[in-house]
């Protein structure tokens, strides 16, 4: 393996579609956490997110219905969590736990009622590629950005808008206020409350949209679990981003950077460092984040507690 | 919160949890069946094969005590942080660390007594175990860092590191991704054969005891509960909060760590290369919640999610019921116990004084 392979413009193409799902999942996390929510269960939203894309995209041979279907889907998983934790007040991370484990035992459910058996379902319609005019032109980006599936631009879009939405408009403002000092926030004429329901519901669209981009970007069905663990890496890379939209963008593209590596030393069957680091590399460096050695990430002051007026 | 209970749990306190779970399992499976029967099928048959399973013969019997056994490890493990203040989402990383590390020293030492074997073998999975632990612990203890994070990443590091290790340098047969099997000095004792269940289920159930003696009866166990309750007031009292955070969590992952164990030398004889997760710490963590972070809770939420862990296939191949099914009542159970605002208010439907109480926890 040349060194210069690492920049190849097949890896780095293969590194955007990898970072995709993670980056919707990731800025729902932000948004979810800024507001003072922990949401583990960004796994199970995308799960289901995934399955139901597949099935609208089944039944109507519209992947773009599938898309928005995927997106409702997300948002009433992530009302669970919403009712949950913050009007029931129950504890974020158990909750969370649970509607993973319930998003596996539904998604797994509904395959097997609809399909007549486990495992995978059968090929959908998944979205066409975009080719961006001229963007694919270019000399040495053009093969890199050139042609993607639809999410992989909207995912940058997303990323942006949420750096806006969160440090340039005066909802941005209450968010951050929810998430780190609530009663303040309250005593300023804040609705806590309505605050962190819509941004538990946008992290749930996000992660749904996550979650199709799985099912109809990045392969044509649903695969029983096929987020293994994709939420979470989510989530690692939102810490890894210091809770930033932009940051998250970053560790989502690095993280997918190490998954199209570790994909590619597997095709090509090498083994300069064995594939299971690469893979580790990201929990790894999470770790570090965590623990201030590369860099410290500071959580929202009031993230995981409950308020009550 | 789940610790915050603790320091007023008077007897009825302790009661009304015990009924808040049975409510939450009650409702759980009423759930289960509307979905049963939402899917077409006879809910009633369908329990029927789940409870046949595993009451209906030696044989279930035997493997029902193979599924529950691994659960009580990974629920006192969960149990023993959540009673110290910490979130243990680990249990699964400990778990398949200590997996591996009794299988190495399952087949590794020769020529030993089973006397000593197997107690080295156990041992040797409960240090991985806790040393896997040691280290979100330590970076909590000593950088604030957040174990739950923590515990999540080290899950998957856990997960390719044997990958890694039983596909390369540990790997013990010419084309399966396993080790070499443990000696017969080191497997556990069935005492039900044909079926798998081991003495390993009495070695769950005696950690189980010496959870509730370190916690109740030993000073570590009071100031590890002391911390759990009020790091700072425990801080201002002259305890030793950083070393304790450690301590906890290196005992939870001795036990997560002692349950791999117990699999490998009980049942499985060998580490086998995981695809994904077992799970078992995953359910760990709903064992605790169900178990009120009791031991004896957890001997009971373990034997109810291991009756439908094991039921879940029967219930597939004699009613036709989706397994998944399980996942859901599993899940559903979870649910309904995090939200006990709402079992509480269904508990105390005719009594205002309860509802009363119920309100002053709120603010608190």
């Amino acid at each position: 393996m040349n060194i210069l392979d690492l920049f190849s413009a097949a890896l780095l193409s293969s590194a955007l579609r990898m970072a995709a799902p993670l980056i919707f999942a990731s800025l729902g996390g932000v948004f979810s956490e800024r507001s003072g929510i922990v949401n583990i269960a960004l796994e199970g939203i995308m799960l289901v997110g995934a399955f139901a894309g597949m099935l609208v995209s089944y039944y109507t041979q519209n992947p773009w219905l599938g898309v928005l279907a995927a997106m409702a889907a997300g948002a009433v998983v992530s009302l669970v969590l919403a009712v949950m934790s913050i009007t029931l007040r129950s504890d974020q991370v158990v909750t969370g736990v649970a509607i993973n484990i319930l998003a596996l035992g539904v998604t797994g459910f509904l395959l097997r009622r609809t399909f007549g058996h486990a495992g995978q379902s059968p090929s959908v319609v998944k979205l066409a590629d975009w080719s961006i005019p001229i963007l694919k032109d270019l000399p040495v980006l053009g093969p890199i950005l050139g042609k993607h599936t639809p999410p992989v631009y909207l995912a940058f879009l997303a990323a942006a808008a949420a750096h806006i939405i969160l440090y340039k408009t005066p909802l941005g403002l209450r968010i951050r206020s929810a998430g780190e000092h609530p009663r303040a926030a309250d005593t300023m004429g804040v609705n806590v409350f309505k605050i962190r329901y819509l941004c538990v519901l946008i992290s749930g669209v996000l992660g749904g949209l996550g979650g199709a981009t799985l099912s109809l970007g990045l392969l044509s069905s649903f695969v029983e679990n096929m987020t293994s663990g994709r939420g979470y890496i989510a989530l690692a890379a939102m810490i890894f981003g210091k809770w930033t939209p932009l940051g998250a963008l970053g560790a989502c593209l690095f993280f997918g950077y190490a998954d199209a590596l570790q994909m590619l030393a597997q095709t090509l069957g090498i083994a300069i460092i064995p594939r299971e680091f690469i893979l580790m590399l990201p929990y790894v460096l999470t770790m570090l984040v965590l623990a201030g050695i590369v860099g410290r990430a500071v959580p929202p002051a009031a993230e995981g507690k409950p308020y009550e007026r | 919160m789940i610790t915050s209970l603790e320091m007023q749990e008077t007897y009825s306190r302790r009661w009304e949890r015990v009924w808040i779970s049975i409510a939450a399992v009650l409702l759980a499976l009423l759930l289960g069946a509307v979905v049963i029967l939402w899917a077409g099928r006879d809910p009633l048959l369908a329990y029927g094969a789940l409870w046949a399973a595993s009451f209906g013969s030696w044989r279930g019997f035997g493997e029902a005590l193979v599924s529950i056994t691994p659960l009580i490890f990974t629920g006192l493990s969960v149990a023993f942080c959540n009673r110290t203040g910490l979130f243990n989402i680990g249990a699964e990383g400990q778990f398949i660390i200590g997996q591996m590390g009794a299988a190495v020293a399952g087949y590794m030492f020769t020529g030993l007594p089973a006397l000593i074997h197997v107690p080295l073998a156990l041992a040797a999975g409960a240090l991985a175990g806790a040393l896997w632990a040691g280290v979100p612990g330590l970076l909590k203890a000593k950088l604030g860092a957040h174990e739950v994070i923590n515990t999540i990443m080290m899950n998957y590091i856990a997960l390719y590191f044997t990958h890694y290790l039983v596909i390369g340098p540990l790997k013990g047969h010419s084309y399966l991704p396993v080790t070499k099997q443990v000696l017969e000095s080191a497997r556990l004792w069935r005492f039900l054969p044909p079926t798998r269940a081991n003495i390993g289920f009495f070695v769950a159930l005696a950690m189980a005891g010496v959870v509730y003696y370190i916690l109740w009866r030993t000073t570590l166990g009071y100031e590890c509960r002391a911390v759990g309750l009020n790091a700072e007031a425990a801080q201002y009292a002259g305890i030793n909060v950083q070393r304790n955070l450690v301590v906890s969590m290196m005992i939870g992952g001795a036990l997560a760590g002692m349950g791999g164990a117990v699999q490998v030398l009980g049942v499985q004889h060998r580490f086998y290369d995981l695809f994904g997760f077992t799970g078992y710490g995953f359910d760990g963590i709903a064992v605790a919640l169900l178990g009120n972070n009791h031991p004896l809770g957890v001997i009971a939420g373990a034997s109810l999610f291991g009756i439908l862990a094991r039921g879940s296939q029967n219930m597939q191949s004699v009613a036709q019921v989706p397994q998944e099914v399980i996942g859901i009542v599993q899940a559903a159970v979870i649910i309904f116990i995090a939200a006990d605002y709402i079992i509480r208010k269904w508990i105390y439907w005719r009594r205002p004084q309860g509802a009363g109480r119920l309100r002053a926890k709120g603010e608190s």
